[in-house]
Formats: C-alpha cells, structure tokens, sequence
C-alpha cells in the first residue's frame, strides 16, 4: 500500500513537471529562435512573454474542435490519441536522479525501472510513428498523406542508425537497465559512455543525435511537416486540442530523446567531475553567478522598471543558489541539477540547429542515412565490440 | 491478478485478431494486427520472457506492421468489395469453425494431458543476457542460417527491385 501511494505521488509529480517543461520549452524555443533572428519574441503576455505558454493552452482549449466530413473517423481521432500516449509513456523509466530520502522513505528520482528500460524507451518511440502516420491517412488529403508517408519512411530509416548508435555503449556498461546503465558511468567526465576507455563513443554519441533529430521529426529532418511543400503536412486537417496532442508529442519525444542521450551517453546524473573536487559546489557558483550579475545590471538599469526587477531576480537567484548548499536538499537537488543541466544544453542544441539549418531534401534525407549514418553506426558498433572483446 | 490481466490481454488479442479478418479496409485490417501484437507481447510479459516483449513489439508491431501500413498507404488501396457468398458456406461457416476448434482442442488434451503447466511469472530465461547466450550457444547454427536467409532475402528484393542495371 505504501508503495502504491508513493508511486501515485511520483507519478503526479512527474506528469505535473513534465506537463509545465512542455508548455515551456515551447517559450524558451520561440524566444531563442526570436533572439537568433533578431527579434523580441513572445513579450506581451507577462513579463518577458513568460505567460504565453498559458494563453496559447487557452486558446487552443476554446478552439472550434472540427472534424471534417471526409475523414475516416475513428483512425481520425486515434492518431493524436496515440502520438500524444506514446511520446508521454517513455518519461517512465527515465532517471532523474540518485537515491533520496524524504520523511523516512527512501526512493528512486525515478518512475521505476525495468530491466529492459531501454527496449522499453525504443518500443515505445516505434509505436509512436503510428500516430503521425494514421494522421496522415485518415485525413483523407493528398498533403496530408505525402507527410504521413514521408514521416513512415524516414521513421524507419532512421531507426536503423539510431538503434547501432545505442547498442555500442551498452557494450561498455552491459545492462540495459537505464538506472544501472548510470550507474556504470560514476565519476568524472572520463567515465561517461562519450569519452570512456577503451572505447569512447564520440562517433555513436553523434550518430545518436542525428538520428533521434530525424526521429522526432525536427528541422532539419521535418520533411513530414514541410510548410513549403506540404502545407502543414500530417496535421493539415487537425485543429484545437487535436493539434495541440501532435505538437505536445513532438515536444515530448525532444525531451525524450536528450533524456536519453545524457542517459546513454553523458552520465545522466552523474557530475562533471567528482565530488572530491569540489564539483557539489558548481551549481551554487552558477546561480550565484547569475544573481549577482542581475543585481549588478539592477543598480546600473537601462529601464525604469529595471531598477525593481532586475535585483529581485537576482535574490531569487541568490537563494536558489544557497539552496545547493544546504545539506539536507543536496542529495536530491544536486543530482538532479547535472540531469537537467545536461538535458537542458541538448534541448537548446535543438533549439540551435532550427534556427540555423535549412531543410533537407527528400532524396538527401534517406542517402544520408542509408548511405552516411547507417555505414558509420556498423562500423563503430564493430571496432567498439572488437576493442571491448580484446581487452 | 495474472489472471485478470491474461485475460484481458487474451481477449484484446482474439477480438483484434477476429478484426483483421472481419474489416474490409487493409488499413484497418493492419492496425488491428498490431493490436494482436501489442496484446501478444503483454502475454509474453506476463509470462515472464521481458525481452521477448519487448522484441515483439520493436521488430513486428514498430517495424514490420509500419512497413505494412506504409505499403497500404503508398499503393493507395481501397475497401474490399463484398460480394455474395454461397449458401453452404453460410449455413456451415460457423458450425464447423466450432467443430474444428472442439476437435483441436481434444486432440492437443489427449496428445499432450497436462504435460507442462505453464505458470505465471514462473520462466526465469528471459533476460538478455539468457536469449543472447542460448542464441550464441544452443542455436547457433539455426540462428546463423536465419541470418544467411534474410540476406538472401534482402538481396533478391534489391534484384527484383532494380530495373534498370
């Protein structure tokens, strides 16, 4: 029972941050984007565009919610049903962090953890090119199909690499329990998957990347979507909360997708280098470092408003950072901290690369990975198993 | 509570399997086999044989039935035509459909009484590690001939497949 209960209560608190990180990751995209374009971005509602997550939720609930007569209807409605499902269920066995006790119960920053949790992450993600492509066909609409049927394509494709890019690190931690797969990577930098002896695995970390980009169907793979060509592609006959499951599941599959990255590759929640040198202290410099250049620009404003805002930020920030010192909250915060640190940069890098790269084209598109990506993943999947073999 | 769930997950997957038969759009067709599949794999799970589980649903329900749907998709196929069936078959379809499963099932009681009862959770070889070391060890010519005839396979499509030399 008291499992039960504890489980419920993970779950909840899961499903509530993982809810907030979509709605604002979706902010932190179109500000970043503005910012490499030049703009301001979001800056009407609340300070900084900061409520806009919450208006567009607003807007997309009210939204006339329109089927249209053509559709096969039950596929029509299964579609965002299932992307939304499956690109929401993989959150489960990722591990957020180590061991914590709270109120005398001791337990795992994470949902729970099979002994397969890899398989799991990679049958779920397979089951979710359903979503797209049932989307496509239902809706009963040549552009549509042309997304759903480029997405199936480059699903499959891309899951070649993706999948050889993965099983070479598990060849160094022998498991494929996520939270032991962690765990093998304890220490300093050097013990990650990406640089960790006798064989690091720069050459799958970025086979990986490419290949979940692809997965996730983002800029520079989002062939399925293009605006261009295909209107909105898949979702073309989608509106309101139907949209909004397609663009929930894609932002869910990007976190997914960087979660597993730090996991397989960046140590999940392991720190930079090791406690011994003082690497418990880190997070405190950064958010201290952050208040006390806020409070710095706060005495010399270049607004009016300024001269308030900008020095609470920094004491929000200053305790935050005192927080990371407190002893007690430092076995659960710190390595969470790493987690999200190291999450957080993939996310940007994904944020980077849309606002920097074109498109590709269609035939580029599966010539990259039938004859780039897949050749690579092979041949570093076999020097890797020769190299942990021989030594 | 095995129970429970054997039987849920078994009649997901006879009445998605009855489906694939029933519906008249390939498509549908096709999304209720990988019902069966998805149902399949939980009844592996339960079982005990995780990895198997989870093998099911990459290789069949992410991989092959994606490609099926894709094919589907792409030859733009529509909805089978009914047309009439005969009388008899009508009138004896669904008798000896009972007839023949009475009959399976009473031979398999009689050839095969009570010889292993299968129990949940009970099958200990299902990790990774156990598949991978009886596929390298117990099975592994059977496993390196399968290899050699997907290769085949593979390179005839691409044969088939090229037109132009």
């Amino acid at each position: 029972m008291e499992f039960f209960i504890l489980s419920i209560i993970k779950a909840a608190v899961v499903a509530i941050v993982l809810l907030t990180t979509l709605a604002y990751l979706q902010w932190v995209e179109r500000k970043v984007i503005a910012h490499i374009q030049v703009r301001m971005g979001p800056y009407r509602v609340g300070p900084h565009g900061l409520l806009q997550p919450l208006a567009d939720v607003i807007k997309l609930i009210t939204k006339e919610d329109l089927i249209p007569p053509h559709v096969n209807k039950f596929l029509y409605l299964l579609a965002p049903f299932l992307a939304v499902t499956m690109a929401l269920i993989s959150i489960s066995v990722i591990p957020f962090g180590a061991q914590i006790h709270v109120f005398g119960y001791t337990t795992w920053m994470q949902l729970t953890d099979l002994n397969v949790g890899l398989l799991f992450v990679l049958a779920i993600s397979s089951m979710g090119v359903y979503g797209i492509a049932l989307a496509g066909w239902a809706s009963n609409n040549k552009y549509s199909l042309l997304g759903g049927l480029r997405s199936s394509a480059q699903m499959i494709s891309y899951e070649l690499p993706l999948s050889l890019a993965i099983a070479s690190p598990l060849l160094l931690v022998n498991t494929l329990s996520l939270r032991e797969i962690v765990q093998a990577q304890s220490g300093s930098i050097i013990h990650w998957n990406i640089l960790r002896w006798p064989a690091p695995q720069i050459v799958s970390f970025f086979v990986f990347l490419i290949a979940g980009f692809a997965e996730t169907n983002r800029v520079p793979f989002d062939l399925a979507e293009a605006e261009n060509e295909l209107v909105a592609g898949f979702h073309t006959e989608y509106s309101s909360m139907k949209f909004a499951a397609f663009f929930m599941a894609e932002y869910a599959n990007m976190i997914t997708v960087a979660c597993m990255t730090t996991i397989l590759f960046l140590g999940g929640w392991q720190p930079l280098f090791s406690p011994a040198w003082g690497s418990n202290y880190v997070p405190a410099l950064i958010f201290a470092a952050g208040g006390l250049v806020a409070i710095y620009h706060g005495f010399n404003p270049a607004r009016k408003l300024d001269r308030i805002t900008l020095p609470v930020t920094g004491v929000v920030f200053l305790l935050a950072g005192a927080l990371f010192l407190f002893t007690p909250a430092q076995a659960a915060l710190i390595p969470l901290f790493w987690f999200a640190a190291k999450v957080g940069l993939i996310l940007f890098l994904y944020i980077w690369i849309r606002g920097t790269l074109p498109r590709f084209r269609y035939d580029q598109l599966m010539q990259f990975t039938w004859k780039v990506l897949f050749p690579i993943a092979l041949a570093n999947l076999l020097v890797t198993g020769l190299v942990v073999a021989l030594s | 509570m095995d129970v429970i769930l054997f039987l849920i997950f078994a009649i997901i997957a006879v009445v998605c399997a009855v489906n694939v038969v029933v519906q008249t759009h390939p498509i549908s067709s096709a999304i209720s086999l990988v019902g069966v599949m998805g149902s399949l794999a939980v009844l592996y799970l339960l079982l005990g044989a995780e990895f198997l589980a989870m093998a099911q649903v990459i290789v069949y329900a992410g991989a092959i039935m994606v490609l099926f749907v894709f094919v589907i998709m792409l030859l733009n196929a529509g909805a089978e035509s009914k047309r009439g069936r005969s009388f008899v078959a009508q009138l004896l379809g669904f008798p000896l459909l009972i007839t023949f499963l009475a009959l399976a099932a009473y031979f398999i009681q009689r050839l095969y009484p009570a010889s292993a009862i299968v129990h949940f959770g009970a099958f200990q070889g299902g990790t990774a590690q156990n598949i991978g070391r009886a596929l390298f060890t117990q099975y592994l010519l059977p496993f390196e001939v399968t290899s050699i005839l997907i290769l085949i396979a593979i390179i005839g499509a691409i044969v088939l497949a090229r037109k132009e030399l």
